[in-house]
C-alpha cells in the first residue's frame, strides 16, 4: 500500500490582518533540512516562523539512506529513536558486473559507536517526525500553504512577500533561512545563479513493495543482464519497500517511462511479477551550488544551496550538516553570544563540505554514466580487470559514500593524539558509563578532559570523561591524557596533551569567533 | 618519490617487441582496451599519485 500522506492543517497567518513584528529567523521551506533547522534552533531557545508553499510531506521516498551523523543529529533533535524504530540498518554495499560480484564494501559496525553507519528509511517518515517535533514545539511557527514568491533582501533584515489561500501578506526577518530545495525561489528572486555541471542521463526511481528476502544490503549492477541500462540499483527501507534506480540512458521519454504499462514489465525483470509499485518517477542529476551560502540577512542550506547526484546518499546528509553547522552560530550571534563574523564560518565550512561532495558526485556520475569514447573505455576496462586482479575492486565506483567533512583548521593539535578525532573532525562517539559521549556533549561547546583535570576558571561547560578502550583507541592514541575543546555542533576545535591554560582561552575565543 | 625520466628498462627493446606483439591480431577495439588496462594496472603498481600526475603531465606535453 501507497504511503497514506496526511494534510497538515492551514491557520490564516496573523500578518493577513495586521503588520506583525519583525521576526528574529523566518525559515523557508519545509523540508528536511528547514524542519532540521527550525528544531536546533528551538533547542538552543531560538523562536523562528517555517513557511512551506504545500501541506504534506515529501512524495516518494527520496533521499532514503542516512549516515551516521545524521542519526547523532537527529537524535540532538529528539527523533534518531522512531528512526532507528522502525529504520532498515545496513552495513554492506554490493556491486556487480553483469552478474558477477566485482567488489564488495563493509562499512562495518565498531562496538564503540552508538549508531549503526547507515539506516534506510524513506524521506516521507524523516519529514512526519519533524514535523510532530515542530508542532510540539512552543518556540516554532510552522505555517503550512504559505508561498514566498518575493523576498527583498536589506543589510539590516529580509523583507518577504508571502502567498495564502487567504491572500497575501508580508513578513520581516532578521535572518531569512532559504530552505526551499532545489528550485529555491528565494534564490531565484536574488537572482543568485547555481555553477556546476548538470547531466542528461534519465535514471527511473522507484519504491516497491514486496515479501522478499533480499538481505539488508546495497546491490548495485553495472551492465546487469536483466535490465537494458547501464546500471541498476536495489536498497531495503522501512517496512517492505525496495528503493529500485534503474538507468535509461540519454534520450528516454520521462512521461511515457513512468506509464504502468512501461514500468511495471522494467521492475518485473528485476524482482519477479509480485510486487506492489507504490511510487515512479524519472530524473536527471546535477552537480552544482551557490557561489556564497551567506548573503548578508539570507542564509542558504540543503539543496537550496547546491545539489549533487544521488549515489552517495550526499543530498539530505549534507543538508542536515549545514544545519547542525548553523544552528549554534546564528543562535549565539542573536543571543549577543558571539559576533556576526561567525556566520561567515558557516560559509567557509560548508562551502569546502559541498565541493567535497561535488567532486566525489561527479567522479561516480562519470563512472556511472561514462561519455562514449575514452570515458567509456577506461571505465569497461575498470570493470573488466575488477574481475581478475585485486587491485581493481575498490577503484569501481557505485557511489563513494557520505563521511562528515572534516573542515580545515589550524587550531591546537597534538601528534601523539589520533587523526580520527583530529581538529575540524567530528568528535567520535565512544560509551560513558551506561551511556554515550556523543549525548553527554550535548548541544554546547565543551571541555573534555581525559585522564586529567581541565583547568579552572575558563567559561566553558567541563566534562571529566570515563576512559576505557574506545576512549583510548578514539582520543588517546600514543598519549596518557589529553584536553579536547569541542564546539556545540560536536565537531572538534583543538586538542593538547599538555594544555596551557592561555592556549585554551585562546582556543576558545577563536571558536566563538568562527576562526579558521 | 619523482617521476624517472632517464634510462630505467633494460630490456626496453624486448618490451616495446613484447607489447606490439601483444596488439597483434586484436581489433582497434580490443587493442584500445589492452592498453587501458596495462595503464590501470601500471598505475596501481607504480602507487604513487604525485608520480602519476608527472607522468600525465609528460605524456601530455606536446
Ligand atoms: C526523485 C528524487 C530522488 C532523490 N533521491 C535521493 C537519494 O537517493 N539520496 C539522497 O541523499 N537524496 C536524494 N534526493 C534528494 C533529497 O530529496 C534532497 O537532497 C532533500 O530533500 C533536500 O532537502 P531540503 O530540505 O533541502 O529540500 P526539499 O526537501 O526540496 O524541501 C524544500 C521545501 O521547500 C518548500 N518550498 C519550495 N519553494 C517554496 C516557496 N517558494 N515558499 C515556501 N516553501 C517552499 C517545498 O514545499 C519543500 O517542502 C532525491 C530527490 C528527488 C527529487
Amino acid at each position: 500500500m501507497p504511503h497514506e500522506y496526511k494534510s497538515f492543517a492551514y491557520n490564516p497567518p496573523p500578518g493577513l490582518r495586521t503588520p506583525e513584528p519583525r521576526h528574529g529567523v523566518v525559515i523557508v521551506g519545509a523540508g528536511p533540512v528547514g524542519l532540521a533547522m527550525a528544531l536546533d534552533l528551538a533547542h538552543r531557545g531560538i523562536a523562528s516562523v517555517l513557511l512551506d508553499e504545500g501541506d504534506r510531506v515529501a512524495t516518494g521516498s527520496r533521499a532514503i539512506c542516512w549516515s551516521r551523523r545524521s542519526l547523532e543529529i537527529l537524535d540532538r533533535l529528539g527523533v534518531a529513536d522512531k528512526v532507528l524504530d522502525i529504520g532498515t540498518p545496513w552495513q554492506v554495499g554490493r556491486t556487480c558486473y553483469g552478474d558477477q560480484e566485482v567488489f564488495t564494501e563493509d562499512f562495518g559496525r565498531d562496538p564503540g559507536d552508538r549508531m549503526p553507519p547507515f539506516v534506510n528509511i524513506q524521506q516521507y517518515f524523516i519529514e512526519e517526525f519533524l514535523v510532530d517535533a515542530v508542532l510540539d514545539h512552543p518556540l516554532i511557527d510552522l505555517r503550512f500553504k504559505n508561498r514566498v514568491i518575493d523576498v527583498e533582501a536589506g543589510t539590516e533584515a529580509a523583507t518577504l512577500s508571502i502567498k495564502t489561500p487567504d491572500g497575501p501578506y508580508m513578513l520581516e526577518a532578521d535572518y531569512l533561512l532559504a530552505c526551499d530545495g532545489a528550485r529555491s525561489t528565494v534564490r531565484a528572486t536574488m537572482d543568485l545563479e547555481f555553477e556546476g555541471e548538470m547531466f542528461e542521463e534519465r535514471f527511473l526511481v522507484a519504491d516497491i513493495e514486496m515479501e522478499a528476502d533480499f538481505p539488508p544490503e546495497r546491490w548495485f549492477w553495472f551492465d546487469p543482464s536483466f535490465h537494458d541500462g547501464q546500471s541498476a540499483l536495489l536498497h531495503r527501507q522501512a517496512g517492505n519497500v525496495y528503493r529500485l534506480d534503474l538507468h535509461l540512458g540519454r534520450d528516454a521519454n520521462a512521461k511515457q517511462e513512468v506509464r504502468p504499462e512501461k514500468v511495471i514489465p522494467r521492475i518485473e525483470q528485476v524482482v519477479g511479477p509480485d510486487f506492489e509499485l507504490d511510487w515512479v518517477s524519472v530524473y536527471t542529476f546535477q552537480c552544482r551550488r551557490l557561489a556564497r551560502f551567506v548573503h548578508g540577512r539570507v542564509i542558504f542550506l540543503g539543496d537550496a544551496a547546491h545539489v549533487v547526484a544521488p549515489f552517495g546518499s550526499r543530498g539530505g546528509n549534507g543538508g542536515l550538516r549545514d544545519v547542525d553547522n548553523l544552528g549554534w552560530k546564528l543562535a549565539a550571534v542573536l543571543q549577543g553570544r558571539a559576533p556576526e563574523t561567525l556566520l561567515e564560518s558557516y560559509d567557509r565550512e560548508r562551502v569546502q563540505s559541498a565541493d567535497e561532495n561535488l567532486t566525489q558526485a561527479i567522479r561516480a556520475t562519470r563512472f556511472m554514466t561514462p561519455r562514449p569514447g575514452v570515458e567509456q573505455l577506461f571505465r569497461d576496462q575498470v570493470l573488466a580487470l575488477a574481475g581478475k586482479a585485486e587491485f581493481a575492486r575498490p577503484w569501481v565506483n557505485p557511489g563513494r559514500f557520505s563521511q562528515p567533512t572534516v573542515y580545515r583548521t589550524d587550531a591546537p593539535d597534538d601528534r601523539l593524539l589520533p587523526a580520527l578525532s583530529r581538529p575540524g573532525a567530528v568528535a567520535p562517539d565512544a560509551p560513558q558509563g551506561s551511556g554515550w559521549l556523543m549525548q553527554a556533549l550535548g548541544a554546547e561547546a565543551r571541555l573534555v578532559a581525559f585522564n586529567c583535570d581541565p583547568p579552572a576558571g575558563l567559561e566553558v561547560p567541563k566534562l571529566r570523561a570515563e576512559v576505557n578502550e574506545t576512549v583510548r583507541r578514539r582520543y588517546l592514541g600514543r598519549a596518557d591524557r589529553a584536553l579536547y575543546l569541542i564546539r556545540p555542533d560536536q565537531v572538534v576545535a583543538a586538542r593538547w596533551v599538555a594544555a596551557e591554560p592561555k592556549a585554551v582561552s585562546a582556543a576558545l575565543r577563536a571558536l566563538w569567533e568562527g576562526r579558521e | 618519490m619523482t617521476l624517472i625520466t632517464t634510462p630505467n628498462l633494460d630490456g626496453h627493446d624486448a618490451f616495446m617487441a613484447e607489447l606490439l606483439d601483444a596488439h597483434r591480431g586484436l581489433s582497434e577495439a580490443e587493442s584500445q582496451a589492452l592498453n587501458a588496462q596495462l595503464i590501470l594496472i601500471l598505475a596501481n603498481h607504480v602507487g604513487d599519485l604525485d608520480v602519476l600526475r608527472e607522468a600525465l603531465a609528460l605524456a601530455g606535453q606536446k
